[in-house]
């Protein structure tokens, strides 16, 4: 799915990550924690070819990111699903049709979207609103949305970063669940984040490898996570 | 999408592709206005250019490329002064063929002023030598001098040449018209480029958001093409409609009026001016499709 090897990244000469190597293997559950700063979105960035290595190779499904064009970039990311953590909206459009965005941009608007929006939309809690515009909403309740635009495609990656970061426990477990279930159902999963509890919680029902970023480098955590 | 698929999509629209670009900004009515302006402009040049080309086409007609040579002389050196007069018209660089008119020929022409019984033999009207000169002509002044040393009797008489600079004054006019049609549609590039790079530039975040959902750059460029292709066609359309009412309102062409009179269209030119919005809208597309592409490239 994706594979870093000895890729490093670093803004403006300095260098924030270095000697990564990992390989999402298809269905896999990771967490990827570390003190903020660390370089998660980046990490991230880098994932979802946002961001190029400055060395190393960043493969996303099977192609070398360094040398997809533009289209096959946006080709891949409409099998990927990414909440980012300033979770940006076209502010203009209804909430509805901001989850549904990535459906429609990949021409697969109608039909598809009509079955799982509602549904989708229930499940994060915002059926009642779905016709309020992005900048109308909560913290809280623009994450819950992010995560819904994210997997509305149903795609084979999710990458969150920090996707509960603004929700109370009970809606993160909600969220949790629904990720969970998902990779269940197959799909890889990747979920950037600082809260412990989240990843006990995760680890109780799925096998999580827990990554951990520090110095510039990527560990894997502990066994007390 | 190629540029003719492109086109048809645009025609065809698709609207949620349309919405996700939201609906602001001046650029609008600038737009607008500025193409159905410069399309009221563009049907005057068109104007131009077809009614100068017309009257060009006229004048150079009526050239038609022949002279005369007038004879006067005593009877009895007539004869040989035409002689002369063939001869030296002969020896012309510039003169395709020369004859003269029989007798008869000159009464016919004669015949409307003077009745059928005219005696010309006892008249001492002056004989008329036709010369019809080749594409490059001859030089009318060394003819001249030509024709007095050897046949005294005997007048050039080119008076249609005074019109050829006349023919080109019009030929030229044309190609202005030609020139400003091309300047129009220019600047119309020009300002649809500024428009949609202005539009591009107040939008940067929704692009940037597309593309991390997946957008492809044809796609989000394609909701900016069809806004301001769409515009540009509009505008223009009102723009042509106005300049060709304006055109059908001013005075009628007389058949050798003066030149202002006959600035207008005739029977199918009147399809011209049509072009007009289709050639602003098929600018605009272009325009709109590489500041869109070039601004794209630019952002991550
Ligand atoms: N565009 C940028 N230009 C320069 N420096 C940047 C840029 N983006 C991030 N950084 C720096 O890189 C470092 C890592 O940033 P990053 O956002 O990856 O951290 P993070 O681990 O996600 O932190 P957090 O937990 O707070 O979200 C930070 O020190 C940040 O200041
Ligand atoms: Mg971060």
């Amino acid at each position: 799915m994706i594979e870093l090897q000895d890729a490093a990244y670093g803004y403006g000469g300095g260098s924030l990550l270095s000697d990564i190597n990992l390989r999402l293997a298809p269905g896999s559950f990771h967490f990827l924690t570390g003190p903020s700063g660390a370089g998660k979105t980046t990490f991230l960035k880098l994932c979802y070819a946002d961001l190029q290595a400055t060395s190393g190779r960043v493969t996303l499904f099977d192609q070398d990111t360094s040398e997809m064009s533009r289209d096959e970039i946006a080709h891949a990311r409409q099998r990927m699903g990414v909440v980012h953590q300033d979770c940006e909206f076209l502010d203009h459009l209804p909430l509805s049709e901001n989850i549904a965005l990535p459906l429609t941009v990949a021409g697969r608007g109608g039909v598809e979207q009509d079955g799982n929006l509602s549904e989708l939309m229930g499940w994060v809690g915002l059926s009642a609103r779905a016709n309020a515009l992005p900048p109308e909403l909560s913290g809280g309740e623009r994450q819950r949305a992010a995560l819904a635009r994210a997997v509305i495609t149903d795609p084979d990656v999710i990458l969150a970063d920090e996707p509960t970061g603004n929700i109370d426990w009970e809606m993160s477990l909600r969220l949790l669940q629904l990720l969970v279930e998902l990779n269940r159902m197959g799909k890889t999963v990747l979920i950037a984040t600082h809260d412990l509890a989240l990843i006990r919680a995760a680890k109780a029902q799925v096998s999580a490898r827990v990554l951990r970023i520090a110095s510039g480098r990527l560990q894997l955590a502990g066994a007390d996570l | 999408m190629s540029a003719l698929s492109g086109l048809l999509d645009i025609l065809k629209g698709d609207a949620q592709a349309d919405r996700v670009v939201p609906r602001r900004g001046h650029s609008v009515r600038l737009t607008l206005f500025t193409s159905g302006a410069m399309a009221f402009l563009a049907v005057f040049a068109l104007a131009l250019s077809l009614a100068s080309g017309r009257l060009a086409d006229r004048w150079s007609e009526a050239l038609a490329r022949s002279s005369t040579i007038r004879i006067s002389a005593p009877a009895a050196q007539m004869e040989a002064q035409i002689w002369a007069v063939l001869e030296v018209l002969e020896q012309t660089p510039g003169v395709a063929s020369a004859r003269a008119l029989t007798e008869q020929e000159q009464r016919d022409l004669l015949e409307p002023w003077f009745g059928p019984d005219l005696p010309l033999e006892d008249l001492p009207v002056p004989r008329l030598v036709e010369v019809i000169e080749t594409a490059e002509g001859y030089d009318p002044d060394g003819l001249r001098l030509r024709l007095a040393a050897e046949a005294p009797g005997a007048v050039l008489d080119d008076h249609t040449r005074w019109r050829r600079p006349l023919v080109r004054a019009a030929e030229r006019l044309r190609s202005l018209g030609w020139i400003s049609m091309a300047l129009i549609l220019g600047s119309v590039a020009a300002m649809v480029t500024l428009a949609a790079q202005s539009a591009l530039a107040a939008n940067v975040k929704v692009i940037r958001v597309l593309r991390l959902v997946g957008a492809r750059d044809h796609y989000i460029a394609r909701a900016f093409v069809r806004r301001f292709t769409l515009r540009a066609l509009t505008g223009a359309t009102v723009g042509t409609a106005l300049g060709m009412i304006a055109i059908a309102l001013l005075p009628s062409a007389q058949e050798e009026g003066g030149f202002l009179t006959g600035l207008g269209f005739a029977g199918l030119h009147w399809l011209w001016p049509l072009t007009v919005p289709i050639l602003s809208a098929i600018t605009a597309f272009w325009a709109t499709r590489a500041a869109a592409f070039k601004t794209l490239r630019s952002l991550p």
